[in-house]
């Protein structure tokens, strides 16, 4: 299991900004280790967010996301208390969820 | 073009959309999950990758604000953000065209989302940074060239 994300996310105007910090390798398929192998691509293929069990956002990622991939966004709606969840899947079937309250 | 039926169906309508979530026979969910097409991010070529995700014909538009710097130190974590003035955009993809598989981001919005976000990009070397932005089943697109002075993808 991975490390937990972090997530902040707060309610202002009736709009809500979402921000997360995931904690993953990334690895591209493109690095060499030092014997000089390929290093396999290990990273985040899908990551999805819901609002009180309401779906805002499906992403998909390819290689090109950076490592500890960064994502910011905002939805209309939410409230302080709301429950938002993240999770994300990986090309290893690897997933983790993780649920904050709206601030 | 199958994806294209599928975005058509699932977003065809927003007023559909909101009254079969209203009823509860459609999860918002699952019209966010059903048009991915990941073939796409194995596509070598931004142009192969553009087909696939059914953006071939995308116009330029001004209404896409990219926020991307000139020149990116560290290839490996190249800050951008992305904001949408179309109305009733539902989806946003990010194409780095040098990079070994162009496609490095999709986003798909449901409809209380801001299309909007930010996120941190590997660029290989200095690339374009391309953005389509897909609203009510048309395409439109921005550019923007990013020098790297060093990669993020060796």
């Amino acid at each position: 299991m991975a490390d937990p994300m972090k997530i902040r996310a707060s309610a202002k105007d009736g709009v809500t900004e979402v921000k997360i910090l995931m904690s993953h390798e990334m690895e591209t398929g493109q690095r060499k280790d030092a014997a000089g192998a390929l290093i396999p691509a290990h990273f985040i293929t899908e990551v999805s967010a819901e609002h009180n069990g309401r779906q805002v956002l499906a992403a998909q990622f390819g290689t090109a996301v950076s490592k500890n991939p960064y994502l910011a966004f905002k939805f209309k709606g939410g409230a302080k208390g709301d429950k938002l969840a993240v999770s994300w899947v990986d090309n290893k079937g690897d997933k983790r969820t993780d649920e904050v309250q709206i601030a | 073009m199958g994806s294209r039926r599928h975005f058509l169906q699932a977003f065809g309508s927003a007023g559909v959309l909101a009254g079969l979530v209203g009823s509860g026979l459609l999860r918002p969910g699952q019209a966010l999950a059903v048009d991915f097409n990941r073939a796409a991010f194995d596509a070598r070529s931004a142009a192969d990758a553009l087909r696939l995700i059914g953006a071939t014909g995308a116009e330029t538009s001004a209404d896409i604000l990219l926020k991307a710097p000139e020149i990116a130190e560290n290839g490996a974590a190249v800050p951008i953000e992305v904001i949408s003035n179309i109305p009733g955009t539902t989806r946003l993809s990010v194409l780095v065209d040098k990079n070994p598989f162009p496609l490095a981001l999709q986003f798909n919005f449901a409809p209380p989302a801001v299309a909007r976000f930010q996120a941190k990009l590997k660029m290989g070397e200095s690339s374009r940074l391309r953005i389509v932005a897909s609203a009510g089943g048309r395409h439109y697109t921005v550019f923007r060239e990013v020098k790297v002075t060093a990669g993020g993808c060796g």
